[in-house]
């Protein structure tokens, strides 16, 4: 079993590693660092120990596989309403730079019942190689066939690396993939890079609602290294319909009967634009003060074709329905811009958005957090504010 | 219907805050709670038991003071818990902390539903869930904001699932491993006489024997994945205050905005 070793003799009593613990498994004992249970052998304290009394003795682990059997870089193409998913896209641009520095090619897979736009659009966008499984089972994305068919390419062709994106499907789908193949699976990555040495993948992730990064390797005796993206973290690569690619179809071992769900019916948002793909969002808070309070703020969103989002304090008020809450009980967003309108800027509520990459702020509170993380923060009441900005843009824009 | 609901301990990232002078971590006064999600999946199997009758089992795998979390449950009305945790387990990633949850089930045996949270706020991956839904050989239905309808009778469960562009309404065969979002349902606070109860308790513990897990493939031992680094996220550089009057402050920000080119 791992262990945490600090050396009593070593240590100086500094502390420094009693902050960096994000599991507040160290305390001071009699002038000397001591660990307890809580431990989970990150090794935070190890790295910032300035004595290095602090050692962590893991197991060495045999390489049991053999790692040049894996190759390639493989992007799974998600689709949805006859859409790919732009983060799709993202990853094959994001994954063309892994396969360049790794000297190994980018490859997609796609399920569906007939996916022939869709493998033409991965290949514009950089796949060298398309793995495809085509069946009247896949029509609808569901766990049982889609896992189903991930795992029998996967263990068929043994990618290297195999990136997800982030979003419902993604998440929903990835766990079941890396679970029933034993992989590691590293979730809602915002950085991934490779190992110049080991050539390893090294996915570097938010922990405690975006408090901590975190970078997490593989061990060399499981692969394929595999990861899940949040969407909008990198650029939308350039298309170029006129690249070529092979496309290899493969049939899906799966017949409808072994299919334990069925998907009955869908319901669609009543809102057109949706959270997740908006690159503008316009939130509302409490100082929104009611469901009628949101109108000027649907009003500027009418204008910028953005998303409309909400505090937990607007949902929880029934202002809104829950779908629009963003934060750590709601949903994670990266807009271009994202307006908080009457906010005040928990850092619950910040867990959700600060990665936007510009936050307007208003709010009648000078003092209020939201103003420390807005790249632009306007003191005013929303109310007079939010349509002076929607008038401000139909004027420039000509709406 | 016997019901498990998986339940983690979790430091209240409400108060983890950043020392600005060595960028690191404040945990000085954190408190534990119970992952929010994980209420939610608490109560849901409570209103299923109170509807379809069955038992509430709640597990936790943390260290011995996660029982706190299982107190509470016991507390609004879990009919047993237990606390899975050994030494053993420590430093599971995603994978091992499934199958040993998977284990857990499995020894408890018998059961209908499986419920989770969408996810804990401290790790924030997701992936426990479809994990040991995979790990038991169950269909799983994650980020379920309702269950429409259960029948106990045919084995079969109907939820409506949140995605990003609206609910999919979907019907899974039982046993089965649902993951809930916030929207599902009120978590119910615990009555006195519920506190008293929880407070006298003894909560059993389970370790690795006990639930005979392959300690090759629990906690550093049996994860994939493990830590190269932890690090201070760069800090949002702090912002640019526009003053003055508006009818001079909102224009400028337009064309701050503008200049970005994001609009179109």
């Amino acid at each position: 079993m791992a262990k945490l070793i600090i050396d009593a003799e070593t240590c100086t009593g500094c502390e420094s590693c009693i902050s960096a613990c994000p599991f507040g498994a160290l305390s001071m004992k009699e002038g000397i660092a001591v660990v307890d249970d809580k431990c989970t052998f990150c090794g935070a304290c190890v790295d910032v120990c300035p004595v290095t009394a602090i050692t962590l003795e893991k197991d060495e682990k045999a390489v049991t596989i053999d790692l040049g059997a894996y190759k390639d870089v493989w992007i799974f193409i998600e689709h949805e309403q006859g859409k790919v998913s732009n983060v799709s896209f993202e990853l094959l641009g994001e994954g063309r730079k892994l396969a360049n520095v790794l000297g190994c090619k980018l490859c997609g897979m796609i399920f569906g019942e007939s996916v022939d736009p869709f493998l033409k659009e991965a290949i514009a966008y950089g796949a060298e190689k398309v793995f495809v499984m085509e069946s009247p089972v896949l029509r609808h994305y569901r766990t049982d066939p889609y896992a189903c068919a991930a795992v029998n390419l996967i263990r068929k062709y043994k990618p290297e690396i195999v990136l997800f994106g982030a979003t419902t499907q993604g998440r929903d789908f990835a766990g079941t993939v890396a679970t029933t193949l034993g992989a590691g699976l590293t979730a809602d990555c915002t950085g991934l890079e490779i190992d110049p040495e080991t050539k390893y993948l090294k996915q570097t992730r938010p922990a405690f609602g975006g408090n901590i990064m975190a970078t997490i390797l593989d061990y060399p005796n499981y692969r394929p290294q595999m990861s899940t993206v949040r969407p909008k973290v990198f650029p939308m690569p350039a298309r170029d319909d006129s690249r070529k690619g092979e496309v290899i179809r493969e049939p899906l071992p799966m017949t409808e009967d072994q299919v334990r769900t069925r998907v009955l019916e869908f319901l669609k948002g009543a809102e057109g634009v949706n959270l997740i793909d908006a690159e503008i969002i316009i939130s509302g808070g409490r100082g929104v003060g009611g469901a009628d309070g949101f109108k000027p703020l649907r009003e500027l969103a009418a204008t910028l074709k953005a998303a409309i989002g909400a505090s937990r304090a607007a949902v929880d008020s029934g202002w809104i329905p829950y779908e629009h809450q963003v934060g750590q009980t709601g949903r994670t967003v990266r807009p271009k811009i994202y307006f908080a309108c009457g906010i005040s800027g928990s850092i619950q509520h910040q867990a959700g958005m600060k990665t936007s990459d510009i936050i307007v702020a208003i709010n009648k509170d000078p003092e209020a957090p939201i103003f420390k993380i807005a790249t632009f923060g306007i003191v005013g009441d929303l109310f007079t504010v939010v349509p002076m900005i929607a008038q401000e843009f139909k004027k420039r824009l000509g709406r | 219907m016997k019901i498990v609901v998986c339940v983690k301990q979790v430091p209240d990232t409400t108060d983890v805050k950043i020392n600005p002078e060595t960028n690191t971590l404040i945990r000085e006064g954190v408190a534990s709670i119970t992952n929010p999600f994980d209420e939610f999946a608490t109560e849901e199997a409570l209103l299923t038991k109170e509807k379809y009758g069955g038992e509430v089992h709640v597990i936790s795998m943390g260290p011995p003071q996660a029982i706190e979390v299982l107190k509470n449950a016991l507390a609004v009305g879990a009919d047993k818990v237990y606390l899975v945790s050994d030494r053993a387990f420590a430093g599971a990633d995603t994978l091992a902390t499934a199958y040993t949850l998977a284990k857990t089930i499995e020894m408890i045996g018998n059961v209908d539903l499986v419920i989770c949270g969408k996810q804990a706020i401290d790790g924030d991956t997701a992936q426990v869930g479809p994990g040991v839904a995979t790990r038991l050989g169950f269909p799983q239905l994650t980020y379920v904001a309702k269950v429409r309808e259960i029948d106990v009778a045919k084995k079969r469960i109907v939820v409506e699932r949140m995605l990003e562009n609206g609910r999919e309404v979907v019907e899974s065969s039982l046993p089965a491993v649902i993951t809930v979002v916030k929207d599902i349902n009120e978590p119910r606070l615990p009555s006195l006489l519920g506190i008293k109860k929880a407070a006298k308790a003894q909560i059993p513990t389970l370790t690795a024997k006990d639930i005979g897990v392959d300690e090759n493939r629990t906690g550093l031992k049996g994860s994939p994945t493990w830590v190269w680094k932890i690090f201070s996220p760069e800090a949002r550089g702090g912002g640019e205050m526009l003053t003055g009057e508006l009818t001079d402050v909102v224009p400028l920000l337009i064309t701050k905005l503008m200049d970005f080119k994001f609009i179109k």
